[in-house]
C-alpha cells in the first residue's frame, strides 16, 4: 500500500478551515418567552455571517403557523385539539404567568414600550437575514397542520436525518 | 477621538437589533471606512469586539460620553476585504 502520509496538523487546520460556522435549533417549545430566545440567537448568529437553520417541531410549529389557524384534520379528537392550539406568532403563551393571557399581554406591552423587538418583528428580521426554516413533518401530520397553513418562507419540511446531516456540521446546536 | 466615515444609532434598542442593525449597515460601505455605533446597551461593550472576531470586521475601539443624560457607547469598526 502506498497511502500517502497525512501530516496531522495541516489536516486539522485544513478542516478547520473547511468547517463552516453553522448554528441549528430546535424549536420545541411555543412559549413566548422561549421563542424570543431562539429569535434572539438566530437572529444574532445570522448577523454575524453564521449559517443558521432552524428546526421548528411540536409546540414549535405554532411559531410558524398562519394567524388563527386550526387542525385540518377530519377526525373529531384533533379537530378540537385545533381549535385550543390555534398558530400564529400573537398566541404564543409566556412559559409562566400567562394568566389566561392577560400576564402575557401585559409583557409584550412592556417589551413594546421599552422598543423590544417582538416575536412578529423577530421571525421577519430572520427571514430578512436568511435564516432557514424547516417544518417537522411526523408532528404536522400527527397535528393535522397542513402545509398551507403554514407561513411563506418556510424552506422545507424534513425529518430528523435533514437535522441531524445540519447539525453535524454545526458547531452551535441548541434546543429550545 | 475616533474618526469615522459613517454614523449608526442605535439608541434605545436591546440586543441583538444593535448587532443585526450593524450587520446590515457595515454593507453599505466600502472597505477601510469606520463606522460608528452609537448605543446605550452596555452588552455592546463586549458584543461588537466579538461581533468583529467572527465576521472578520477590523475592531478600532469604544469610547464612552454623557448626552442629553443617556450614557452612550460608540462602538467604531473598520469594514474589512478588498
Amino acid at each position: 500500500m502506498n497511502a500517502t502520509q497525512i501530516e496531522p496538523t495541516a489536516a486539522l487546520a485544513e478542516l478547520k478551515e473547511k468547517k463552516p460556522d453553522s448554528v441549528t435549533i430546535v424549536c420545541l417549545s411555543g412559549d413566548l418567552d422561549k421563542a424570543m430566545a431562539a429569535f434572539i440567537i438566530a437572529t444574532g448568529a445570522a448577523a454575524m455571517d453564521m449559517k443558521v437553520t432552524m428546526f421548528f417541531t411540536f409546540w414549535g410549529l405554532n411559531i410558524i403557523r398562519k394567524q388563527d389557524t386550526t387542525s385540518s384534520a377530519k377526525d373529531w379528537m384533533r379537530k378540537a385539539f385545533g381549535w385550543i392550539n390555534k398558530g400564529g406568532t400573537e398566541n404564543l403563551p409566556l412559559s409562566r404567568f400567562h394568566f389566561g393571557g392577560l400576564g402575557t399581554m401585559m409583557m409584550k406591552k412592556v417589551m413594546k414600550n421599552n422598543r423590544m423587538p417582538g416575536i412578529p418583528e423577530l421571525l421577519e428580521t430572520a427571514q430578512d437575514l436568511g435564516v432557514q426554516m424547516i417544518a417537522c413533518t411526523t408532528t404536522l401530520g400527527m397535528m393535522g397542520i397542513s402545509k398551507d397553513t403554514l407561513i411563506d418562507g418556510v424552506d422545507q419540511l424534513a425529518g430528523v436525518s435533514t437535522y441531524l446531516a445540519e447539525a453535524k456540521k454545526g458547531s452551535v446546536n441548541l434546543f429550545i | 477621538m475616533i474618526e469615522s466615515d459613517f454614523k449608526l444609532d442605535t439608541l434605545g434598542y436591546f440586543c441583538p437589533m444593535p448587532i443585526i442593525m450593524t450587520s446590515k449597515k457595515i454593507k453599505e460601505l466600502v472597505p477601510g471606512q469606520v463606522l460608528e455605533v452609537a448605543s446605550d446597551d452596555e452588552g455592546i461593550k463586549k458584543d461588537m469586539p466579538a461581533w468583529c472576531e467572527t465576521t472578520g470586521h477590523e475592531w478600532v475601539g469604544l469610547e464612552e460620553a454623557d448626552e442629553n443624560s443617556v450614557h452612550v457607547y460608540k462602538a467604531y469598526v473598520k469594514k474589512a476585504g478588498g
